[in-house]
């Protein structure tokens, strides 16, 4: 019992790590940012050369592919989705083509002696080696540092938004982007700066979930696909559904997990998203409360 | 009929005007010569010719790449219709192909059904699971639809590994394959070149009158007492018929089935295919389709190259090019633009 508790909740967190980056985009400045399994994925791989490539420091290197991703971010928007802001279609197609050509990209093979990251040999070291018992659970140190990485960034991020100019600007821009331009707000900036962020923050999901297992370039789709559901299920650009959201996919799926066995996560997944569709189109905290009418 | 387009330079602007021949066309005055009926016909003639001898000029392996193609083309046709003219963009192509193909492998399969019997019922009942599944999220418009439809194929793949079902990751393989490489190809085109002008006759009567509206403000349409969520379900079982077919159709090429019909070369082809052709002409995907599939079929060797290939024409074109090749040729066809002192 008290495995499921802490398992579902290394898990939610897990997904709102995962969830945050994507939904803070949106949120922010209504662009849906395909690329984010990618750049989750990239974050991974470029830790990964830099630390065995390189040689650099672990946490050097995290902090320069970090900053390669925010950069990429910010350029995404920059020479892409600037041009095609306010049509829907477009932006999901144009991220969508940028991810899968980092994803795709990553996995080419024998060009400029690049061998492609192919296979189960990327391992990121883990930031502490060892297991606790907490309750009569033994649970590895990195379990726990998710739990306290994703604390962090919800609390750094509430903290950002509500008291640094840069923050409180996005928020101006997510509530009443006519009425904060007319304040002098930059929209395009701050799309640029939130597509920047939420770059850091899937890298930042990247590095502190990565170590659990293999980085392998097919783990984007998936990550890109639970950011969807957990977007979709909480409501799409609501931080406090993302995160509502996150808690209920991580416990039905751990429920799932230990009641049926590991195969029914997808069903559960779908489930989930289908049932919440039919029952509340607009999500959990979604903030379009006649959705069929106004998306 | 006059367009103007302001440029960048201030002195001058680029005038477009309709040929005369264009306007003459339009009316019954067509049929008063044969400069008038051949400017009308040239270029469906030059389609449908050019997609019916398309097999005789190729060597064995490029005939089993114009079948491919034709599939292809006709999935950029479906979700070029669900996006330009009901507002639904729908990035799982792939699911439909993968409901197509997997009933008519099972109907092979475990019935022994010729597929002469299984690609029709296949088509008919792949379209009809597939609206069915994607009805949940038909109240959905924009963006919302587009994230659960490009979700749905992914997370099929998952469960049909995850259960264990329908041959699992392995797929059904020895199914029943069509008599030969003509017939394979003939069928296609002809089912190609059908749906086109189906569709383009569709897109014109009043049911489409009533798509178009649902995607320009759908309020309207239901203020007109008209049921959306109808209108969009025929929507989605006319191009889930036409992606269907094409899974149900490879199904029986390749004579096997597997998770690879839910991969996402079919979903991502057809929208680069589309935006590459031109949204919204229904001729423009399919070209699109023919041209880039034989592209990425050349770059095969080299892997992953092809996928990144078509994603860097895609966004190129997208940025710079929205409009896509066939309302560029549309344009030059019809009209004639000049520089004008303003």
């Amino acid at each position: 019992m008290m495995d499921i508790l802490i398992y579902g909740t290394v898990n939610s967190v897990t997904f709102s790590l995962i969830a945050v980056g994507f939904t803070l985009v949106y949120g922010v400045s209504r662009l849906p940012n395909f690329a984010h399994g990618a750049l989750y994925v990239l974050v991974g791989f470029m830790t990964w050369s830099f630390v065995n490539d390189l040689n650099l420091y672990y946490p050097l290197a995290i902090i320069i592919s970090l900053c390669i991703a925010s950069l990429l971010g910010a350029l995404i928007y920059r020479l892409v989705l600037i041009r095609l802001r306010g049509l829907p279609t477009s932006e999901i197609i144009a991220s969508f083509a940028f991810g899968l050509i980092i994803l795709e990209g990553l996995r080419l093979q024998g060009i400029g002696g690049f061998k492609g990251f192919i296979g189960p040999f990327y391992v990121l070291p883990a930031f502490v080696d060892a297991k606790f018992r907490i309750a009569g659970v033994l649970i590895d140190a990195q379990r726990l540092i998710i739990i306290g990485g994703g604390l962090a960034v919800v609390i750094l991020l509430w903290l950002f938004t509500h008291y640094s100019k840069i923050g409180l600007s996005l928020r101006a821009i997510a509530q009443d982007e006519q009425a904060a331009m007319m304040l002098g707000v930059d929209s395009d900036r701050v799309a640029m700066i939130s597509l920047a962020l939420g770059a850091a923050l899937s890298g930042f999901a990247a590095v502190v979930i990565l170590p659990l297992g293999n980085v392998t370039a097919e783990a984007g789709y998936r990550v890109l696909i639970y950011a969807l559901a957990v977007c979709i299920i909480g409501g799409l650009g609501s931080w406090g559904g993302a995160i509502l959201a996150s808690f209920v996919l991580g416990f039905a799926m751990i429920l799932s997990t230990s009641f049926f066995g590991a195969v029914w996560e997808s069903v559960v997944l779908v489930g989930t998203i289908i049932l919440i569709l039919i029952f509340k189109p607009s999500g959990l905290l979604g903030k379009q409360k006649e959705l069929e009418e106004r998306v | 009929m006059t367009t103007n387009t302001p440029i960048a330079a201030k002195e001058e602007r680029q005038e477009r005007l309709d040929r005369g021949i264009k306007v003459r066309t339009e009316g019954l005055y067509a049929l008063t010569s044969w400069r008038e009926m051949s400017y009308l016909l040239a270029p469906r003639a030059l389609l449908i010719f050019g997609l019916l001898f398309l097999p005789l000029l190729m060597d064995p392996y490029w005939q089993r790449v114009v079948c491919v193609a034709a599939v292809y083309a006709l999935l950029a046709l479906s979700f070029d219709f669900l996006a330009e003219y009901v507002g639904l963009v729908c990035l799982g192509g792939a699911f439909f192909i993968g409901c197509g193909g997997y009933i008519s492998g099972l109907l092979n399969h475990h019935l022994g059904w010729s597929p002469f019997i299984t690609i029709p019922i296949a088509t008919i009942a792949g379209a009809m699971v597939s609206t069915l599944i994607l009805l949940p999220c038909l109240r959905l418009r924009g963006v919302y639809f587009a994230i659960v439809s490009f979700m749905f194929p992914m997370l099929t793949v998952n469960i049909i590994v995850a259960l264990n079902v329908f041959g699992g990751t392995e797929g059904i393989s020895a199914l029943a394959t069509l008599p030969n490489i003509w017939f394979d190809q003939y069928i296609v085109i002809a089912v190609l070149i059908i749906a086109l002008f189906v569709m383009r006759r569709l897109v014109n009567e009043d049911i489409g009158l009533i798509f178009r509206s649902i995607k320009d403000n759908d309020q309207a349409v239901r203020a007109s007492g008209i049921s959306i969520t109808l209108y969009k379900i025929k929507a989605v079982f006319i191009a889930a018929l036409m992606g269907c077919f094409g899974g149900a159709y490879m199904s029986h090429q390749y004579g096997w089935v597997g998770i690879s019909l839910f991969a996402m070369d079919f979903s991502i082809l057809p929208i680069a295919a589309t935006v590459m052709g031109g949204g919204g002409t229904l001729v423009g995907p399919v070209l699109g389709a023919l041209l880039l599939t034989p592209l990425s079929e050349a770059l095969r060797g080299f892997g992953q190259l092809r996928v990144v290939l078509y994603c860097l024409i895609l966004m190129g074109f997208i940025v710079y090019k929205p409009e896509g090749m066939m309302n560029y040729l549309q344009r030059k066809y019809h009209q004639f633009e000049h520089w004008r002192k303003v």
